[in-house]
């Protein structure tokens, strides 16, 4: 047995755990102990995961483990990370880990669909074959909806329906690329490796098929990602979410989109990549800085971030299309980046929302006095937001600018200016929400009964802030690991950009 | 010499903001001050020691020795292009490190005064820290993007200080102000870095390293790279200039000041540390840095640079005559004083146009006065932070008469008005001259400008020095509380900080230029006596105009004035409407404009879509369920007809 599946087989045993437990103490000892023990084991994998490349295993893929599942589809049980992936589960023990504390009063069967939901995004970043990623996607996607539409707040029922309508409706699109590209590679095997580089009885795909299956996927995993224009889902769904799961949400889940596009899209079809990136380009580009001047106007704090999430996770997809190493490696930076902080303001959001019952930024006030702990936390996450140095938001902005420029034709640079002034953007929405609802003077009867965070909240708050401020002050490491896994992906898009033909207009 | 021990003059400030950011709640007030303030002591110490002896260590060919004690890679992006933190000594850092070293410890006492009891006393010091650790970051850099990193430190420093005083309306909006304008100026600056970084392959200060460079010093060979070659053109002009108007928002350059005036709402102390001494004054440093480059490619655009400058330097002095809040009215002089050193900064010329190889005398003339600038702006804030403590206010009405209270203030103030109108001996005079004689080498049209404003610099500070401490006493309002001298920990700093700017001009006569100049070489400064005469004449003239207008009990000729041209005062106290401009622009347009239509297409457009999706499909299956409708009889009915056309068709 691979030691990669104990992250689905820990989240397996949580859920027995939880259902033979009785009482509150028990169903929170199960979570810490198991979601420690992911949170764990990550941080161990990382760590062998860096001395093996150190010692000189450069396979693609390290620990890869293959079971036949379904013989007659080629469905295999097919398990392997290289530097993005282990970086994803990383960022997921984190979320994971924090998220237990935030949702510290949440019922039991509660926490059984969030560990359901755990256990598909964890699978989802170790398999290697695409139907196995397809299914782990479908398990973290399902239990959302009873998480939001059963313990969410205001329109709970409408926005957790929208979500995951949205969200099928990708699937929808996804499966058939999919199955598109199986067929296209020869029908003979589901595993990712094989098809990119042309082994196990896969053959090259032909150019236009590539064409035909890349905007399937692409939208597919891109809908989670939210792309512009299929973004909707994530302000309505992020403000009815409960704290932990919108954490979850925009923290994790919402990286499965950009993580699904790079490994499936990009990966599979580099030359509809290189053909008809510049269609998505525009797309995300329009996203970046539509999702930050929508926020500048937004009087919930959730729809704020949403907007903000946008913006960021926009970037996302801008710079892995944008094609190059750096831009790519900053891709990734960026979603471990906005991982954590977004996990970190929704988590204050909630602590918030639950002791001052509303999230309008003008009627809480003064904050800073009231709770100053939750304030500081709250300023740190805002400010991780805006790009400050010292903090992941910079390191990842900074590498996607710089790889953005490493193309030198006018339509992308001109492009890559759009999305730079992003970042003033931010800095207007997010110091706006901070002057409201930090500064000024408390004079709310309700707010200024509020207390500081419990030792639970404290918790989750250090770990997340700690993350971000270690990922901002040495990020070398991290940008290496996941350099080393773009590279080979990049040198396939990039051996076969000679033989296409730029149907780019703006070229 | 081994130098890396510099690391800890990084190091230790930062690690006194952690100190004091975390434990500060557990800390008193006076651990805590007593905790910053001894940390930069030593980073005082430690700076000094490191100007000591790089100055004193010999030289190589003329030129002192550029020399990188640290440096690695602290984020690669690609095999060419990597983030790199270091730390760089050369002529212009080492001058930087004392100058913030000094400034920064002065402010560090002093606010033990000022602040004393003030709640958020530890925060207050922490911040200090950190921008303190931030600006030394700054120019110590090794490279552009180490700049830009601490560039945006030192920005956030200045928010988290200017709202220090965070329950106030009017901090808060001026903190986010003062962020967002340099944000959006810092915008450029990036822009600048990357297609700096794209076309030299590197992002050093070395600038010997660089690909354009290389390309041009070795004429007829061709550069291996087309786009280094290009770059030669336009494209180092125009990244220079993108980098210069990030430069252009911390410096406060017209278009780019309206946040500086209003920073003026945080502590004045911070006003003294920040807005006057150290960073606004690194778009200044950001230029002298470039500079090899700018001399070189770029002559054009910099004359550009020396107009903008001057345009700022007369649009501030302006306005700075028609204020009452008298830390604005230092605000407007530092913005002024600022351009200067920005003018001469534009006003070199390549070197060779001039036979007595004077062209970059500019270079040596805006350090110079950066220099003493920062010591006697910092003196005139710390000085308008003892009355404002004092008097609690900030307008002059409330003022008037003070020089019989605080007689220590009196003095200090006086000899940095002295020093900034440029009169000799004091420091300030032989920065300004030398910046006139440059200006003056460049055309004579942009000498006499700068000498104007020289002149008007005069005026409004001997305006501002008789309406804090002559004039009417505002008997009225000094009953409730009589005005008293500072403490000794608040006149100290005062009194050391007025040491260097008298003795600092002439006790080492010419020896500044040669310490720091353009090339590196040792550069004796004389003084021309005909630009020195012209404008110690014109100070004098304004002085004495300023003298008659306002030093009397009752102003009967200011007043006058006032009266003669309303309009134009009221602009000038308005400080031409731009304010309004950016706030119609920024509300009206960025807002009201853009960002609400989007939110609300997002809403209802885009959002409408997926809900008519959602919809539609609700309809249609609404539509379609009445076909199963679980009656036989309109089954059969259905049945029959259908087979009927059937067989119709068959027929057929």
């Amino acid at each position: 047995m691979n030691f990669l599946s104990l992250f689905v087989l820990i989240p397996l045993l949580m859920l027995l755990g939880l259902w033979l437990v009785k009482g509150q103490k028990g169903v929170r000892a199960v979570m810490v102990v198991g979601s420690s023990t992911l949170l764990a084991m990550a941080i161990a994998l990382t760590v062998k995961f860096l001395m093996d490349r150190a010692a000189g295993m450069d396979a693609e893929m390290l620990y890869q483990a293959s079971f036949v599942w379904f013989e007659p589809l080629h469905i295999s049980y097919a398990v392997g990370v290289d530097g993005i992936s282990v970086s994803m589960l990383l960022l997921s023990g984190v979320i994971v880990f924090t998220g237990t504390f935030v949702s510290w009063d949440m019922c039991k069967e509660y926490f059984l669909w969030f560990t359901l939901l755990s256990m598909g995004v964890f699978g989802f970043f170790i398999s290697v074959d695409m139907f196995m990623m397809f299914m782990f996607y479908e398990i973290a996607l399902i239990p959302m909806y009873l998480l939001i539409g059963v313990w969410g707040s205001g329109h709970k029922e409408y926005s957790a329906m929208k979500l995951t309508l949205m969200l099928m409706g990708a699937s929808a699109f996804l499966m058939l690329g999919i199955f598109g590209i199986f067929y296209s590679a020869g029908g003979q095997t589901m595993n990712v490796l094989d098809i990119a580089n042309h082994t196990g009885g896969a053959n090259l795909i032909e150019f236009s098929k590539q064409c035909l299956w890349f905007p399937f996927t692409f939208v597919g995993f891109g809908v989670l990602g939210a792309m512009f224009p299929f973004h909707t889902w994530s302000p309505d769904g992020h403000a009815s979410a409960p704290t932990a799961v919108s954490m979850l949400h925009a923290g994790v889940l919402m990286k499965l989109g950009g993580y699904g596009c790079f490994r499936i899209a990009i990966f599979l079809l580099p030359e509809a990549a290189n053909e008809l990136s510049w269609i998505f380009l525009i797309l995300c580009g329009t996203g970046v800085v539509y999702g930050a001047l929508s926020a500048c106007v937004q009087t919930d704090l959730k729809y704020l971030n949403a907007y903000s999430s946008v913006s960021h996770c926009g970037m996302v997809l801008f710079a892995i299309l944008m094609l190059t190493t750096t831009a790519s490696t900053g891709a990734i930076l960026q979603m471990l980046s906005h991982g954590l902080m977004t996990a970190l303001f929704f988590a204050i959001i909630g602590m918030i929302y639950h002791r001052a019952h509303t999230r309008d930024i003008r009627q809480l006030d003064g904050l800073m006095r009231v709770v100053p702990f939750l304030a500081v936390g709250f300023a740190i996450a805002g400010l991780a937001n805006l790009g400050l140095p010292g903090l992941s938001g910079f390191v990842a902005e900074m590498t996607i600018f710089v790889g953005s420029f490493e193309n030198a034709d006018m339509f992308h640079r001109v492009l890559t200016v759009v999305a730079t002034s992003s970042i003033v953007v931010a800095a207007v929405y997010i110091l706006r929400m901070i002057g409201k609802i930090l500064y000024g003077k408390c004079t709310d009867p309700i707010q200024l009964q509020m207390h500081d965070a419990h030792w639970e909240e404290r918790l989750a708050v250090i770990v997340l802030i700690a993350c971000i401020a270690g990922i901002g002050l040495a990020p070398a490491w991290l940008s290496n690991l996941i350099q080393d896994s773009v590279q080979p992906v990049m040198d396939s898009v990039h051996n076969v950009a000679h033989n296409i033909s730029q149907c780019n207009p703006f070229q | 010499m081994d130098y890396t021990y510099t690391i800890l003059i990084l190091l230790l400030p930062f690690l006194s903001f952690l100190f004091l950011g975390l434990a500060g709640k557990w800390l008193s007030h006076r651990a805590a001050g007593l905790f910053g303030t001894t940390v930069l002591g030593v980073v005082t110490v430690l700076s000094y020691y490191t100007a000591f002896t790089y100055f004193t260590a010999d030289r190589v060919d003329g030129v002192f020795q550029t020399l990188v004690p640290v440096n690695f890679v602290w984020l690669p992006f690609s095999d060419a292009l990597h983030f790199d933190l270091g730390i760089m000594l050369d002529p212009i850092s080492v001058m930087m490190l004392i100058v913030i070293s000094t400034v920064s410890l002065m402010v560090h006492i002093y606010s033990f005064g000022y602040m004393h009891g003030e709640r958020g006393f530890q925060r207050y010091y922490a911040f200090l820290s950190l921008f303190t650790m931030s600006m030394l970051g700054l120019v110590l850099a090794t490279n552009i993007f180490q700049m830009y990193m601490f560039w945006e430190l030192v920005g956030v420093c200045s928010y988290l200080l200017i709202g220090f005083y965070y329950t106030e309306k009017a901090a808060v909006a001026a903190s986010k102000k003062a962020f967002i304008v340099t944000r959006f100026a810092d915008l450029g600056f990036l822009v600048g870095i990357l297609i700096f970084g794209y076309y030299t392959g590197s992002f050093s200060f070395d600038f010997t390293g660089n690909a354009v460079y290389a390309a041009n010093a070795v004429h007829g060979v061709v550069p291996e790279t087309s786009k280094a070659l290009a770059a030669g053109g336009f494209i180092l002009p125009t990244a220079l200039f993108l980098m210069f108007i990030g430069g252009a928002g911390k410096s406060a350059m017209f278009p780019l000041h309206i946040w500086l005036p209003d920073a003026m709402e945080g502590p004045t102390p911070v006003s003294a540390l920040i807005h006057a001494a150290t960073m606004v004054v690194a778009g200044v440093f950001q230029v002298a840095r470039m500079f090899p480059l700018w001399i070189q490619f770029a002559p054009e655009t910099l004359h550009i640079v020396a107009w903008i400058g001057a345009f700022t330097a007369f649009y501030a002095a302006a306005v700075a005559c028609a204020q009452s809040d008298i830390k604005r009215v230092l605000a407007f002089s530092t913005i002024s004083q600022i351009a200067f050193m920005m003018v001469a900064l534009g006003v070199c010329l390549p070197e060779g146009s001039f036979t007595d190889n004077h062209a970059s005398l500019g270079y040596m003339a805006s350090m110079y006065h950066l220099f003493t600038h920062a010591m006697f702006k910092a003196t005139l804030f710390l000085c308008a932070g003892c009355i404002i403590h004092a008097v609690h206010s900030n307008e002059m009405e409330f003022m008037g008469g003070m020089r019989k209270y605080m007689p220590i203030t009196h003095i200090t103030f006086l000899i940095a008005c002295l020093a900034i109108s440029g009169i000799p001996p004091f420091s300030g005079f032989f920065s300004k001259d030398e910046i006139l004689v440059a200006a003056f080498q460049y055309s004579g049209v942009m000498g006499w400008i700068m000498t104007g404003i020289a002149a008007m610099t005069a005026f409004y500070m001997f305006r501002l020095y008789y309406g804090i401490f002559w004039g009417t006493e505002n008997k009225e309002y000094h009953a409730h509380h009589t005005p008293h001298e500072s403490p000794a920990v608040m006149t100290v700093p005062l009194i050391i900080l007025t040491v260097i700017t008298c003795t600092f001009g002439w006790i080492l006569p010419g020896t500044f230029g040669s310490y720091v100049s353009a090339t590196g070489e040792a550069y004796h400064i004389h003084l021309d006596w005909s630009v020195a005469a012209t404008s110690i004449g014109i100070a004098l003239i304004a002085i004495g105009l300023a003298t008659w207008i306002y030093s009397g009990a009752r102003q009967p000729i200011a007043d006058k004035l006032q009266a003669t041209f309303p309009r134009l005062h009221r602009w000038a106290y308005k400080r031409f409407y731009l304010d309004e401009v950016y706030q119609f622009v920024t509300h009206r347009i960025i807002f009201g404009c853009i960002s609400r239509p989007f939110a609300w297409f997002d809403r209802h457009v885009v959002d409408g879509f997926f809900n008519g999706l959602a919809w539609g499909t609700h309809a249609s299956s609404n539509g379609l369920k009445t076909l199963q409708s679980g009656r036989v009889q309109q089954y059969a009915f259905v049945f029959l007809v259908g087979t009927l056309l059937l067989i119709l068709m068959l027929i057929l």
